[in-house]
């Protein structure tokens, strides 16, 4: 029962165990002689639970209020601590917030890590949709999977609501919605049983509310998208993505009977739910089997093809993933710098307070107390530094969503949750413990000093490591904006018509609008050139297609280039080069002989050596006579690698035929800024087809700068990153050296007094600061070597040991601890020795 | 900082040890037979009360100990200061402004 006792009294502080402990354990005897030991042992619990909390609240209250007035003593400390460590929280949380959100969260569907897309992979290009007929014999034999659905992105006009609006629409298989498992708010899904014919819609909740005002009753109204009507029968709840951030509207996908016929008619995206039991190695194994398979029945698929199972939060790009995870390592950096920092600087405050701790303890305060009393102040601090530090992450959030891709089906603003937050609470609570106690550990001063000194050294290499990293990303980027697109951007502005189907699918029809909308903005003053085209290189990738030579074996010799059927004037208005032979014309029509254009690099892969013009390819079914050769064009952006281009006149298709390749994107050469331009061209659109709205308007030069632009955004997170690491590092060393001089002064008195020179003194005092700077230095170039290996995907081709780089990255760290150091070497160079002598 | 009005068991410790030095269990079961047991203190609180009133100065520990055979070595004897004797009469002053105030509202217990 006594031991049962003590046990308890363990609830209270130490403090106050070690004051009361033996009376309250004495009364607690005499408690056992006067009742039974079943009542005693009930009163004792009653007893000292609520006055061990009450106790230990006193305490609290009274440290809080002994530390707000020693923080009012030195505001200065204080200042310096909090903002260091809503530094170090800030970044962190921010950092977290991202890869939580575009790394780690599962993706807001039931069971998302049973969510796979299918590809119908061709040679290196992993990630190409499948034709209507694939679709449905994976569907019909594979095994693995729970479901297996599809659906298609693409964009209609919605009409009848006052102006025409470009809506963004997902065409999904039927069954699409159940394998996904997320129901709608209103109304319902689209299901086998209400898709019909095709002419149902479920609408997005942003959508819902921008263009039908939230209306509840919205269900069973019909809009009219590019003239067809559709009844809508549900709205998604707000949360709901898919396939892709800007689907605005889904419409069942309905193939027609000849759709199945084509085998290499390639348009839909397949996503699949593993069965619970599956894993995707599992699932892998049986997609080879049967690729293998369909390749035996079919002898016409590509021999190259091959069915590539990926999760589907893989869809971030290893770019993607590398940009966040360098941005944690910058992070992760700035707070290892920021508890260096802090350590030292509560080591110096420790040191400093010695005086006031001795009397304390003189006075009969233990050393348990004493800690408690530290960990309080520094706890203190990082919560107050914590607030500031989650409020400059969310604030800071906005700059962020740039580094989210856009492929994900999650919503664009990462968003500061509890894991967010509670992440940030960590980082706070360790932050606040360890530095707290680590003053309040008992060491000689000469041990502080080294300690500190090694904090020092962690600061200049974390800010090294950070320099050259960011100094690195700054050359490839500059290498990346030095790669000529192949076109030229200035002055060209980009935008959309849709030229909706049925009404545009006749060539004619389509020819017809061209010229005349071509012809009037042509004869705009300022208008050099205009051209439409089927996809603006980086704005829209268009398909890859085998280009067949008569003669040669199609499936031996994969020529897989990237089609667009353009208008005359295209190559003008986007200045790319025309190397041989001629552009096309308005003579190049239906009824004339049928042509192509190649580019460079295509020209050299068909003809190794020879002419190109003149001869013949078969592609998009027809056969077509080379007549002109351009320069290539980095269609998939600066930093990957293209395809070569081929090019058709846009008269020179059947109606109806490969309607997925209509030119909608319209590109115009003009010395007039945008906004004097573009009035023009909407009237004269409107006035050619007053049903066409004009979307995705921009001017070409910002599609390219957007290349680099989360690559940029990253850039100056790091540079903002590698400014603070600077700023702590300086602090950092101003810090250690001032109060060494502090320490010394009377040394240093001494040294004067026997006739050292005041050259000497700084010397002495600058040579301390200029090894723990060479020790720093040295490590952290060798760290940053070894992150720029693993980072190298990003550097695009800059070598980490780039010697300009890294030279400059030291040579402003040096800098910095040079500043640093300038006080405290005036300071000691300043000693009188008379004084310094005199005072001890 | 105020300390009125002051916690019960402050008030009746103060009481206690305003006829003379008490340890703690002396206190506790003088308290208890003062009120006829309305009020016992647990040794908790009593020790949560002396110590808040050790740090406000309304008590100190005394160093003198009663003979050496009635003395229990761990025993410690707590004295009353001038500041507590104060606190005690700003306490009983408030209590019997807060009696006078019932009374003239005919608040008072034997009229009822």
């Amino acid at each position: 029962m006594i031991v049962f006792y003590r046990a308890l009294l363990r609830l209270y502080p130490a403090v106050f165990r070690d004051e009361y402990g033996d009376d309250l354990l004495a009364m607690f005897e005499e408690k056992l002689r006067t009742t039974s030991a079943l009542s005693a042992f009930f009163s004792a619990i009653a007893d000292v639970i609520p006055n061990a909390i009450a106790v230990h609240w006193d305490l609290l209250r009274q440290d809080l209020r002994y530390a707000a007035r020693s923080f009012r003593n030195s505001p200065g400390f204080a200042l310096t601590a909090i903002l260091i460590i809503a530094l170090g929280v800030g970044a962190n949380t921010a950092a977290f917030s991202l890869a939580d959100f575009t790394l780690l969260r599962p993706l807001p569907f039931p069971h998302p890590e049973q969510l796979v897309l299918l590809w119908n992979a061709v040679g290196d290009y992993a990630q190409n949709q499948a034709s209507p007929a694939i679709y449905r014999d994976w569907k019909s034999m594979a095994k693995s999977f729970s479901g297996v659905a599809g659906y298609t992105g693409g964009a209609g006009n919605l009409t009848g609501r006052g102006n025409p609006v470009r809506l963004r629409i997902a065409r999904v298989t039927p069954d699409l919605f159940a394998l996904i498992g997320v129901p709608a708010q209103i109304g319902s899904v689209i299901t086998p049983s209400n898709a019909g014919d095709g002419s149902v819609a479920v609408l997005s909740q942003q959508l819902w509310r921008s263009q039908f005002g939230s209306d509840r009753g919205v269900v069973g109204q019909t809009v009219r998208i590019d003239g067809k009507p559709f009844t809508i029968v549900g709205v998604m709840p707000s949360r709901f993505r898919f396939p892709d951030r800007d689907t605005e509207i889904w419409t069942p996908f309905v193939f027609a009977p000849d759709a199945f016929e084509d085998r290499s008619d390639s348009y839909v995206n397949v996503v699949a739910r593993l069965k619970p039991d599956v894993t995707i190695e599992r699932a892998r194994a049986e997609a080879a089997a049967l690729s293998a398979n369909i390749k035996r029945q079919h002898p016409e698929d590509d021999p190259t093809s091959w069915i590539y199972v990926m999760k589907m939060r893989d869809l971030v790009s290893g770019r993607s993933r590398m940009l966040v995870l360098a941005l944690c390592g910058a992070s992760l950096c700035i707070l290892i710098l920021a508890c260096a920092n802090l350590a030292s600087l509560l080591i110096a405050r420790g040191m400093s307070r010695m005086r006031e701790l001795s009397i304390r303890t003189a006075l009969g305060a233990g050393r348990d107390r004493l800690i408690r009393q530290l960990v309080t102040e520094s706890v203190m601090l990082a919560i107050a530094g914590g607030i500031i530090g989650i409020a400059l992450a969310k604030s800071s959030l906005p700059l962020l969503t740039k580094l989210v891709p856009t492929t994900l089906p999650i919503e664009e603003v990462p968003s500061i949750d509890g894991r967010v937050l509670a992440f940030a609470a960590i980082l706070v609570a360790i932050t606040g413990i360890v530095f707290g106690i680590i003053p309040a550990l008992r060491r000689p001063d000469s041990r502080r000093r080294r300690v500190r000194g090694t904090l020092v050294v962690i600061e200049i290499m974390g800010s090294v490591v950070l320099l050259i990293s960011s100094g690195l990303l700054m050359r490839a980027i500059w290498q990346i904006q030095s790669v000529s697109p192949g076109f030229r951007t200035d002055g060209v502005l980009a935008l959309n018509t849709a030229l909706p189907l049925p009404k545009y699918g006749r060539t004619g029809e389509r020819e017809r609008f061209y010229h005349r909308v071509l012809d009037e903005i042509r004869a705009l003053p300022g208008v050099q050139s205009a051209a439409y085209t089927t996809g603006l290189p980086m704005v829209r990738t268009a398909g890859l297609w085998n280009v067949e030579i008569a003669g040669r074996d199609p499936r031996a010799n994969k020529n897989l280039a990237s089609l667009r059927f353009i208008t005359p004037g295209y190559f003008d208005t986007l200045r790319v080069p025309l190397i041989r032979g001629r552009a096309f014309t308005d003579g190049d029509t239906g009824d004339r002989p049928f042509v192509a254009i190649v580019s460079d690099s295509l020209a050299k892969q068909l003809w190794p050596g020879q002419d190109p013009l003149g001869r013949t390819i078969k592609l998009a079914t027809k056969e077509r006579t080379i007549v002109g050769v351009v320069a290539d064009v980095r269609v998939r952006g600066l930093e990957q690698k293209s395809e070569p281009q081929v090019y058709l006149p846009s008269g020179q298709v059947e109606d109806n035929g490969i309607i997925g390749y209509i030119p909608q994107d319209l590109a115009v050469r003009a010395s007039l800024p945008p906004e004097q331009l573009l009035p023009q061209v909407r009237r004269i659109i409107a006035a050619a087809d007053p049903e066409q709205p004009v979307s995705s308007v921009r001017p070409l030069s910002d599609v390219v700068e957007g290349e680099t632009a989360p690559r940029r955004v990253q850039l100056r997170l790091l540079a903002i990153l590698s400014a603070i690491a600077l700023l702590i590092a300086g602090v950092g060393i101003h810090g250690l050296l001032s109060f060494g001089v502090l320490q010394r002064t009377k040394e240093l008195g001494i040294r004067r007094a026997l006739g050292a020179q005041a050259g000497e003194i700084v010397a002495l005092v600058l040579r301390e600061g200029m090894q723990l700077f060479a020790i720093g230095a040295v490590t952290g170039v060798f760290v940053a070597l070894l992150a720029g290996r693993s980072m190298s995907a990003l550097l695009f081709g800059v070598p980490p040991s780039d010697p300009r780089t890294i030279a400059a990255a030291v040579g402003v760290c040096l800098m910095t601890a040079l500043i640093g150091c300038t006080r405290p070497v005036l300071r000691a160079a300043r000693v009188d020795p008379n004084k310094a002598l005199r005072e001890e | 900082m105020s300390i009125t009005p002051l916690p019960e068991a402050t008030f009746h410790i103060l009481l206690s040890l305003a006829e003379e030095e008490k340890h703690g269990y002396a206190i506790i079961q003088e308290v208890e037979a003062r009120t006829e047991r309305e009020l016992r203190l647990s040794p908790g609180t009593l020790y949560r009360s002396i110590q808040r009133m050790l740090e406000q100065g309304l008590i100190v520990e005394s160093n003198r100990r009663p003979a050496r055979a009635l003395d229990d070595e761990r025993r410690r004897y707590y004295r009353i200061t001038p500041a507590g004797l104060a606190a005690a009469r700003t306490e009983m002053r408030r209590l019997m402004e807060l009696v006078r105030l019932g009374r003239q509202r005919g608040l008072a217990p034997e009229s009822a």
